[in-house]
């Protein structure tokens, strides 16, 4: 009786859910492409109050004033900043990346080598922190009284105190140098034709970032299970027959995952540039060390271009986020937004 | 079988059976050696601003000279076969070697020739090495084997500058991601941030490497580089920048530490054009307040080297000149006295935020702190020193560590940064370069920088060691990295 009246609900709702859907979406890429262009502008004015000049970086003692004139020329850091942003707006507005000031390498296809790099190493270490986050979390929730459980708990806090380079330090020193299981670094100059080598070199790197991911995210999934336990609907579904795993599963989970999904969304999107740190303990050519050399060096397209696309893919993948929060929990399909 | 021939053949089998032994090499001459570095170069042409990498990856690996710069900073002909001066020393004649052809097949001819000096001297070049050509007011290819080369004044640097400059392919047109040169290997892959990838080039004209190929590996952190070597992912290092590392590899009978010498010199530079450092009396009594001895023993241990002047021990016109200002605080502050400084004076050091200039500092506030200066430190991003205090010369002093080989002409030049201006050290860096003999250019160049050190132009503070350490089995690589050249020719791995 409880399922049939459910089924209607969900129909009544079903047509509406598309409008919205679609109204949403249009909505959501509006906001998309205005974010852009406010990160483009935030972006172009901060570079610029930094001193420093891009003709700098190819230059070197012993040019003579003649030379370097002649690299600001060519860099464009000679106009006036008005012009500059234009030129700068111009080429957002076609798409247009550009190349490199110092490696006269188009960006795009530069971004692409490192990403090639950057999504494997965030995928690997964020699928691992799920393997880790999840059934430990929910085990800690659950097993809360028992010593495992509050044992689960406090390794968890040990995961979010601990640096994530630290970590990666120790990984290397345990298994690359006294071990030599895996390499202390450093990605198969053939990429990925070198599969083999290049799966070999992700492991401590992906190890790293999973256990420290994992002890952060563990921390929420035990809160949002701990919530779940504590509601009327799980002592319902066991009074009508359930076992505890079944009820917990087919009536927890889809409740507890909503603000579970949030966080993942950030965790993601903030490791794709916050592995820099990683890249530079394990030597790998990832986006964060293309953005960290472009900034020093301010070359400008660069770091514009690295921007620029990460910014897209935290905001893609908040969306999809969003998109996935609506498909667990239909009471969320009608409204505007959520509250995580 | 008769006695003769069964002796015959005896010796023929035992010849046989023996030559295998006599034939066999001791090292794997298709071996592929990996090399650790941390400077990846920024693009693939040294005019427009690769950076130190590519001297390292592609001088003498990729592309040649017409001169070559040794290892044991000799320099040496290399795509010249022979060369003619005349008398007024202002025509060079070179005749080009025949049979050498540029990776892509095409045959080495003087148009090329021309075209690459060129580069270096167009417009927009961004060559380091553009100012030394600038006595050069033509070059014309009569015919394909001769080069003429016509200066301005007499250069007796000539071979010696042009030992930078690459030898391209006319008909390459952009050598910033591909290169096309005569030298032993060829660029088979670059993966920024990653490594470069080089491969024996069969068609060479000269000997050909004893390796088979070279892959330089590219790390940001001096940690991982050091671990790359200890696992064995990378055979050698080229320069060692941090010494505590160095421990793990000395006393251990798998690795080969060698220290060659350097030309990377750390100084304290002061504008020579602000007072108080116009006066020089003040600028002895700072060199005689720092304990050159101590601070290079406190960063480097027992490696390194003491100088007393901004010339090293592998420059021609090297004397020893640690005596004209010894550490001798006393002496300090008497000259600050007699200067107009009894109580001393403060000014801010403009210091760069890497290694080791930040310790440095705070080494050398220490130091003048003991004889009444007082030294306020400001840290500095490289692209901002570059700007403020090469560019526009707005600070009173700086720490920098200087690189260039034969270097001491900077002196020469008052609009340099540091705007030391001393007409009779100017005359006699230009004349030694219009000198009609090396000893003649020796002369002068050491007569000048015996000047440059009592006048305490800057306050040069030590010699950077110049380490190489690689695997016990991997030999023949070059220990000196002049120019921070790195040739893998030779570079022998045994199994």
């Amino acid at each position: 009786m409880v399922s049939f009246r459910c089924r209607r609900y969900h129909d009544r709702d079903h047509s509406r859910g598309t409008r919205t859907i679609l109204a949403y979406t249009i909505r959501r890429t509006a906001i998309l492409i205005v974010s852009l262009l406010i990160a483009a502008t935030v972006l172009f004015v901060l570079l610029r109050l930094l001193p420093g000049d891009p003709a700098n970086a190819l230059v070197g003692v012993g040019a003579t004033q003649e030379q370097i004139a002649a690299a600001r020329a060519q860099v464009g850091s000679d106009q006036p900043l008005q012009v500059q942003f234009v030129t700068f707006l111009g080429n957002i507005a076609r798409l247009d990346l550009g190349t490199s000031f110092v490696s006269r390498a188009p960006v795009l296809a530069e971004i692409g080598n490192r990403m090639s790099v950057t999504l494997p190493l965030t995928l690997f270490g964020f699928l691992l922190a799920l393997i880790i986050a999840v059934p430990l979390g929910i085990i800690a929730a659950v097993r809360s009284e028992r010593w495992y459980g509050a044992a689960i708990s406090v390794v968890s806090q040990l995961g979010i105190a601990i640096p994530v380079f630290w970590v990666g330090i120790l990984l290397v020193w345990v298994f690359a140098i006294s071990l030599r299981w895996l390499p202390s670094g450093g990605f198969p100059l053939r990429g990925w034709s070198d599969w083999r080598e290049a799966a070999i070199g992700m492991v401590l790197p992906a190890v790293t970032i999973g256990v420290v991911m994992g002890a952060s995210l563990l921390r929420y999934v035990r809160a949002a299970t701990l919530d779940v336990l504590g509601n009327d609907f799980l002592r319902t579904a066991r009074a009508l027959g359930s076992s505890f795993p079944e009820a917990l599963l087919r009536h927890g989970v889809r409740n507890g995952a909503v603000p579970v999904v949030s966080i993942l969304g950030i965790e993601l999107a903030s490791t794709f540039l916050g592995a820099v740190v990683i890249e530079r303990v394990f030597s790998l050519p990832g986006l964060g060390s293309m953005l960290l050399l472009a900034i020093q060096q301010r070359d400008y397209p660069n770091v514009q271009g690295v921007l620029f696309v990460s910014t897209l893919l935290v905001l893609v993948i908040g969306f999809v986020a969003d998109l996935l929060q609506r498909f667990i929990d239909p009471r969320l399909r009608s409204r505007g937004s959520v509250a995580p | 079988m008769q006695p003769k021939s069964l002796a015959f053949t005896a010796a023929l089998l035992a010849g046989v059976a023996l030559a295998p032994i006599s034939l066999a090499q001791d090292y794997n001459p298709d071996a592929t050696i990996r090399i650790g570095s941390l400077y990846e170069p920024q693009n693939l042409d040294n005019t427009a601003g690769a950076g130190q990498g590519i001297n390292e990856a592609f001088n003498g690996n990729v592309y040649e000279g017409l001169f070559l710069l040794t290892d044991e900073g000799s320099v040496e002909p290399v795509l010249v076969e022979d060369y003619t001066v005349s008398e007024d020393g202002l025509t060079y004649t070179f005749t080009l070697r025949e049979g050498v052809t540029f990776h892509s097949g095409d045959p080495l001819t003087a148009e090329d020739v021309k075209y690459s000096i060129e580069r270096v001297m167009a417009e927009d070049s961004q060559s380091s090495r553009k100012s030394s050509l600038s006595t050069i007011t033509g070059v014309e290819a009569p015919d394909e084997r001769t080069v003429v080369v016509t200066l301005s004044e007499r250069s007796i640097s000539l071979p010696y500058n042009l030992s930078y400059v690459w030898i391209v392919n006319d008909a390459a047109s952009d050598i910033t991601a591909s290169e096309d040169g005569t030298g032993p290997y060829t660029l088979e892959e670059w993966r920024r941030g990653s490594a470069l990838a080089l491969a024996r080039f069969d068609d060479y004209w000269g000997e050909a490497p004893t390796n088979g190929e070279v892959i330089f590996q590219y790390f940001t952190d001096a940690t991982a580089l050091n671990n790359a070597l200890l696992t064995n992912a990378v055979d050698v290092i080229t320069s060692v920048q941090s010494p505590d590392t160095l421990a793990q590899f000395a006393n251990n009978p798998a690795f080969t530490v060698t220290e060659g010498a350097s030309t990377t010199k750390e100084l304290l530079a002061y504008n020579d054009r602000v007072a108080p450092f116009d006066n020089v009396q003040v600028r002895k009594a700072l060199a005689r307040a720092v304990d050159k001895e101590r601070l290079l023993n406190s960063i480097w241990g027992e490696y390194g080297t003491l100088i007393g002047s901004f010339v090293p021990p592998t420059d021609p016109w090297y004397e020893d000149l640690t005596g004209v200002d010894p550490y001798d605080p006393e002496s300090a502050r008497e000259l600050l006295a007699e200067a107009g400084y009894p109580d001393g004076f403060t000014f801010t050091l403009d210091t760069p935020d890497y290694d080791p200039h930040p310790l440095v500092a705070q080494f050398l506030q220490t130091a003048f702190a003991e004889v009444g200066v007082t030294v306020n430190i400001n840290i500095i991003t490289a692209n901002e020193w570059y700007t403020k205090i090469y560019q526009e010369h707005n600070f009173e002093a700086t720490l920098q560590e200087h690189v260039n080989h034969r270097d001491i002409v900077f002196y020469g030049n008052p609009d340099f940064y540091w705007g030391y201006d001393n007409p009779e050290v100017i005359q006699l860096i230009d004349e030694s370069e219009a000198a009609s003999s090396e000893e003649e250019q020796v002369e002068k160049l050491r007569q000048a920088n015996r000047i440059i050190a009592e006048e305490a132009a800057s306050n040069w503070l030590y010699l950077y060691p110049q380490i190489v350490v690689s695997a016990a089995n991997v030999t023949g690589y070059p220990v000196n990295g002049l120019n921070s050249q790195f040739f893998a020719y030779d570079i022998q791995k045994s199994n």
